[in-house]
């Protein structure tokens, strides 16, 4: 069976969950192989994850380098590795960072991109992407006509399953960087996460719209979300009027989210919101308008004022859950 | 005096339905409604930021079909100096690798450039990948999704934001900026705006001007093929009650119902 290489996303030398679910999706087609590229001493703390959700190798490409310019270490480690490898594809998260790497390295290997995929099947020998584009309105699959297909798997569009890998190291090099094309990253200021979910991986989300009102009151929805388990968003309304900061934005211009559950607080379900939240498998919403689009694809509505819906709602999770 | 080439798509309308054409699953820009894409209008208010606070030109360059020169309008009369369009129906379907060869083909065309700015991210291709595709084939480096950008003399600084957080980075000139939501409001046209972008110069290229064979490019020669497309069924209205008290309670009803809680 052919290799297939998966991109390594981590922060301090933990794994991010859409790795799990590239390697469960490179089962799919091949032998999957995890590339790490990060700093001197991450393989060590990473090793073992990788290895329980099937990565047979894992190439490991160490060097300071790597947090000291932006991108470009990346792609000159992925690159080398598929001359080297000839893998049958290279599978990389479809973050901001990772469209970029895929980018590149298409260009650079002379390869077909195919972005934002919600799995990879193998048909005839090819390796074929599925894709949900427009928000969910057309499924598409398609396949790269030349070089290695490299395939950005967007986060959540996967489910991760274990499975044991021997994780076999192999180091590789991080190539010297051209600092007249490099960029160099100066400093950091990383989000801190809180206790939440991430929005792009809970399967539970409770998003607040312009209906909530106010900054403060939008502890409403973060109760809810509480009480669920689930991870919070907001509309673009909602984050324009500073309620809620923007990486919590789903839609079009925000994050595309496909949990078990969604629920829209006040939300009027505009097209470019629900284009990023429509494949949600189950959607409720409150809405005091009984005439609010959101109610053409909700599963269950309650027409109704929220701060009178939500609370009990809270209420009534907490007391099941005991 | 930065010379600066801002890249411009024309994309359709995000509230009319997109769809994909039946014949050969590309986008069916006759059934939207077309407008500039709203992070390319952030991209130049950006380069007009700068070429108000330092000087130097202003080109808009757009790589699609004729009805692109709406966006093209659009950006000169916000003030833009100039564009540079290219327009062929060899494009129709072009991937992502061929629209970056004929990009950096473009910016060619252009004498000295210093700063290429882009958006982060498309609204219809969400490829996200051009700025750092173009980085790469320009050899220039790349400071992308940008939400602040200070030029001195060859140095550009950018605070580039993303889901991970803030990444100050730096870099030399000539370089690719792509800028986020962020970044600025942009303006709106003026009259006098509107009025004096019909007098400024666009200049037309083929592919052939540009010394690209015809058949690289579009649909039957790019590096990724639509093997079929389904459109998903609408989804349709479920139940909805209205709230008399126990509106809370119905939808943990409901949930209990679907195994959800
Ligand atoms: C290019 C582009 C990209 C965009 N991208 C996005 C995107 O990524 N995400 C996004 O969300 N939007 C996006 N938008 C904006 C979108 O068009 C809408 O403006 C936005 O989604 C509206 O947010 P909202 O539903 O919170 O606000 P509104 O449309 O103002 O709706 C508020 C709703 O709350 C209800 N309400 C008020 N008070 C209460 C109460 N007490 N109890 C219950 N209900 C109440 C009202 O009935 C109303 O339906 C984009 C627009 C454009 C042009
Ligand atoms: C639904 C859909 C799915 C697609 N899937 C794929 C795929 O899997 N693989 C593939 O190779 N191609 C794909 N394409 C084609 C690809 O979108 C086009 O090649 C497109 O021209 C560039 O990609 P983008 O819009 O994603 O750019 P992005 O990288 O998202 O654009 C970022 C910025 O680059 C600049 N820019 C981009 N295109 C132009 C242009 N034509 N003229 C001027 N400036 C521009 C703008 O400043 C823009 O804001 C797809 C297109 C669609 C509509």
């Amino acid at each position: 069976m052919s290799e297939v290489l998966v991109l390594v996303d981590e922060i301090d030398g933990e794994v991010k969950k859409v790795t799990f679910e590239l390697l469960t999706a490179a089962r799919e087609i091949g032998e999957p192989a995890a590339v790490v590229v990060a700093a001197p001493g991450t393989a060590a703390k990473v090793k073992e994850s990788l290895a329980a959700y099937g990565a047979a190798k894992v190439y490991v490409a160490e060097s300071d380098d790597v947090a000291n310019y932006l991108v470009t270490p990346k792609v000159d480690v992925l690159a080398n590795l598929v001359g080297a490898k000839s893998p049958a594809a290279v599978l990389i998260p479809a973050t901001a960072e990772g469209k970029e790497i895929a980018g590149r390295l298409a260009v650079r290997t002379g390869s077909g991109l195919l972005i934002e995929a919600i799995g990879v099947e193998s048909s005839g020998g090819d390796v074929v992407g599925v894709q949900s584009i427009f928000g969910g309105a057309f499924t598409v699959k398609a396949k790269s006509t030349r070089g290695t297909p490299v395939v950005t798997v967007r986060p959540g569009g996967v489910e991760a399953v274990q499975a044991q890998g021997a994780a076999a190291e192999e180091t590789v090099e991080v190539p010297a960087v051209d600092a007249a094309k490099a960029t160099t990253v100066t400093g950091r200021e990383p989000v801190v996460g809180g206790d939440r979910p991430e929005l792009t991986e809970a399967s539970i989300v409770v998003s607040g719209g312009r209906g909530v009102g106010s900054a403060e009151k939008f502890e409403v929805v973060e109760k809810l979300a509480d009480a669920l388990g689930a991870a919070v968003g907001a509309s673009r309304a909602a984050v324009d009027s500073g309620y809620y900061p923007a990486q919590f934005q789903v839609g079009q211009t925000g994050k595309t989210v496909s949990p078990q559950l969604y629920v829209a607080l006040g939300i009027s379900g505009a097209i470019q919101h629900r284009a990023g939240m429509q494949t949600s498998k189950t959607i409720v919403a409150v809405n005091k308008d009984a005439e609010a689009p959101i109610f053409e694809i909700a599963d269950f509505g309650v027409v109704g004022d929220l701060f009178a819906v939500a609370p009990r709602l809270t209420d009534e999770v907490a007391k099941r859950k005991g | 005096m930065p010379n600066i080439v801002v890249l411009v798509k024309q994309v359709p309308d995000t509230y009319s339905e997109r769809r994909l054409a039946e014949a050969d699953h590309t986008l069916d820009r006759e059934s939207a409604d077309a407008v500039l894409d709203e992070i390319n209008e952030r991209a130049v208010e950006e380069a007009l930021l700068i070429k108000e606070a330092q000087g130097g030109e202003v080109t808009v360059l757009s790589v699609g079909p004729e009805r692109a020169t709406e966006a093209i309008r659009k950006a000169l009369s916000m003030g833009a100096d100039r564009a540079v369009h290219v327009s062929d129906p060899a494009l129709h379907g072009s991937c992502l690798l061929q629209t970056t060869r004929v990009l950096a083909a473009a910016i060619g065309k252009v004498d000295g450039v210093d700063l290429v700015i882009a958006g982060n991210e498309a609204t219809d291709g969400r490829g996200g990948a051009i700025p750092a595709m173009l980085a790469e084939v320009l050899g220039f480096p790349q400071l992308t999704h940008a939400r602040k950008v200070a030029i001195d003399g060859t140095t550009i600084t950018v605070t580039r934001e993303t889901d991970t957080g803030l990444t100050h980075l730096s870099a030399t000139l000539p370089a690719v900026v792509s800028v986020g939501e962020k970044i600025n409001e942009p303006r709106y046209p003026s009259f006098k705006g509107i009025m004096a972008a019909k007098k400024k110069p666009v200049e037309t290229y083929t592919v052939a001007d540009l010394g690209i064979d015809a058949a690289e490019v579009g649909l039957a020669a790019a590096s990724t093929t639509v093997l079929e497309a389904t459109p998903k069924p609408p989804r349709s209205a479920g139940q909805r009650v209205e709230d008399s008290g126990d509106g809370g309670g119905k939808i943990a009803e409901y949930l209990i119902g679907q195994k959800l809680i």
